[in-house]
């Protein structure tokens, strides 16, 4: 029953937003995406070496993998794991801004 | 009696002269030797740089996205050509401070490169994956060279270096391929392509006699090297295995390389997914050591006299800068510039090295003999760093 409510409810969590980390973090995590994601992916996110990350991009890929890409990284690729700088929930958070068009660095 | 004489009459033309040359618009005449440009990476700018001065002289706007912008000097080292993320390429006059032309040419490149008569500029495109050659000062297209493997797919293309005889020579990433195009006549530009050189090349260098090529792998330990006066001998592999089986460490940035690496009669460059600058002999192509180093390296710079190589590396170890000397193979000095060091650049003979930190806004200027620090710039999330001296080096 546990495991089954387990199985329920999984979806539905990724559905709801992912709780934004505190503002100093999030911080944090906009500049890593941009600048250190961004020297693969682009500062843009518009691609490079690395496909583009943009909403369009991302859309139809489950967001649940999108995530494991970014705490796992893609092995025979050049995409690393991140699991060492990111927790599950900072992962999420970072999906769920990647889907919808993601922010901008506050100066 | 006539010493004073001439003094005096000196102040006074110097005096009658000076209005003239306050009103007459005429900036005073200098050279552009001393002078470079520094990428300001979100900005979408270029700082126009003096290293004699160890000042910023002026900035050009309007760049577009600059992440991860590379530039190319015109021989008379007037102009500078910005390739920029976005496909844009950029003339850029540093003399007098302005954006002279912009074409966005692709829609997404890395790089590119100037020719040995400074008369082509090419571009290297990731989307769409090819090469695109353009005059040097129109910026007129003059050709375009899809770089189409297998059954039509375009690879991202990456390490382009001038060759002598107005070549460049460039990797595919996504086929494994070296090609050399040569536009000696632009309008039919012969292309010879080497395949099977190994998994994934990531970027590449030219020494800096022209004759050796050679391709960083990312998907396998070793490098591709091709001797290109004889091609015909193919692509070798060396310092293959380098890795010795072990698995390596995640790669959170793509090192660099250029004909930087060679000092002496050695080659340095960085270990992909390691925390080693691995070192081999440049005739035999052998390797003759490694160097443990902090972090993974991305940026491993001799010294324009070969007696230092300055190294850097990438996240979460870039805000350290270690040098090795070239003579014992140690490290003799560690130091923290500031937050997430993106390039190095030494002045034209060496005595000075800037060095952008990216999240400390800051460029520092360390002596490179007694690492005293010179004079620290402040540049908005600098990057890039680039000086006119490189106009008349084969392979930058």
């Amino acid at each position: 029953m546990l495991v089954l409510s387990g199985f329920v409810l999984a979806p539905l969590a990724l559905a709801e937003e992912p709780p934004t980390p505190p503002p100093q973090r999030s911080r944090e995590l906009v500049r890593m995406v941009r600048q250190d994601c961004g020297s693969c992916h682009g500062l843009t996110l518009r691609g490079g070496l690395g496909p583009a990350l943009l909403p369009e991009a991302l859309r139809d890929k489950p967001p649940a993998g999108l995530k494991y890409t970014i705490l796992l990284g893609r092995p025979g690729t050049a995409m690393p794991p991140w699991k060492t700088f990111l927790s599950e929930a900072e992962a999420d958070w970072i999906v769920a801004q990647l889907l919808r068009g993601f922010p901008e660095e506050s100066k | 009696m006539t010493m004073p004489r001439t003094w005096l009459l000196g102040l006074w033309m110097l005096f009658l002269s000076w209005p003239l040359l306050a009103w007459s618009g005429e900036p005073a005449l200098r050279g552009t030797g001393d002078l470079g440009v520094i990428i300001e990476r979100g900005a979408g700018r270029v700082l126009i740089v003096n290293t004699s001065a160890n000042g910023i002289v002026g900035r050009v706007e309007g760049l577009g996205d600059l992440s991860h912008a590379s530039v190319v000097f015109s021989r008379d080292q007037r102009y500078a050509y910005v390739f920029g993320r976005d496909g844009g390429l950029s003339k850029v006059d540093i003399l007098r401070g302005t954006l002279e032309k912009r074409v966005v040419q692709g829609g997404n490149s890395i790089g590119g490169a100037i020719s040995q008569d400074g008369k082509l500029v090419a571009v290297a495109n990731y989307e769409p994956g090819g090469l695109k050659v353009f005059a040097a000062d129109t910026l007129e297209p003059v050709a375009d060279i899809p770089a189409a493997y297998g059954d039509g797919k375009l690879s991202k293309v990456v390490g382009i270096a001038d060759l002598p005889g107005d070549r460049f020579i460039y990797s595919l990433f996504d086929a494994d391929q070296i090609w050399i195009a040569d536009l000696r006549d632009p309008k039919s530009p012969q292309v010879e392509k080497f395949g099977n050189i190994g998994k994934a090349p990531y970027d590449g260098l030219v020494t800096p006699d022209g004759r050796y090529y050679l391709a960083g792998l990312f998907g396998e330990d070793g490098i591709a090297l091709l001797d290109t006066w004889q091609p015909q001998q193919g692509v070798k592999r060396i310092l293959a295995n380098y890795g010795r089986g072990e698995e390596k460490l995640p790669v959170y940035k793509m090192p660099h390389l250029r004909g930087w690496a060679v000092a002496g009669h050695q080659v340095y460059l960085p270990a992909i997914g390691r925390h080693e600058v691995l070192v081999a002999d440049k005739i035999n192509w052998k390797e003759t050591a490694r160097v443990p180093v902090r972090g993974q390296p991305v940026f491993v710079v001799a010294r324009p006299d070969g007696r230092q190589v300055w190294v850097n590396f990438a996240f979460p170890d870039n805000g350290f800068v270690q040098v090795i000397d070239t003579l014992t193979g140690r490290i003799v000095q560690t130091l923290e510039p500031g937050k997430a060091v993106l390039h190095l650049e030494f002045t034209p003979r060496g005595e000075a090295v800037w060095i952008s930190a990216r999240d400390d806004n800051k460029v520092v200027v360390y002596d490179t003999a007694s690492f005293a620090k010179r004079a620290e710039l402040p540049v908005e999330s600098p990057s890039g760093i680039f000086f006119t001296s490189r106009a008349h080096r084969i392979g930058f």
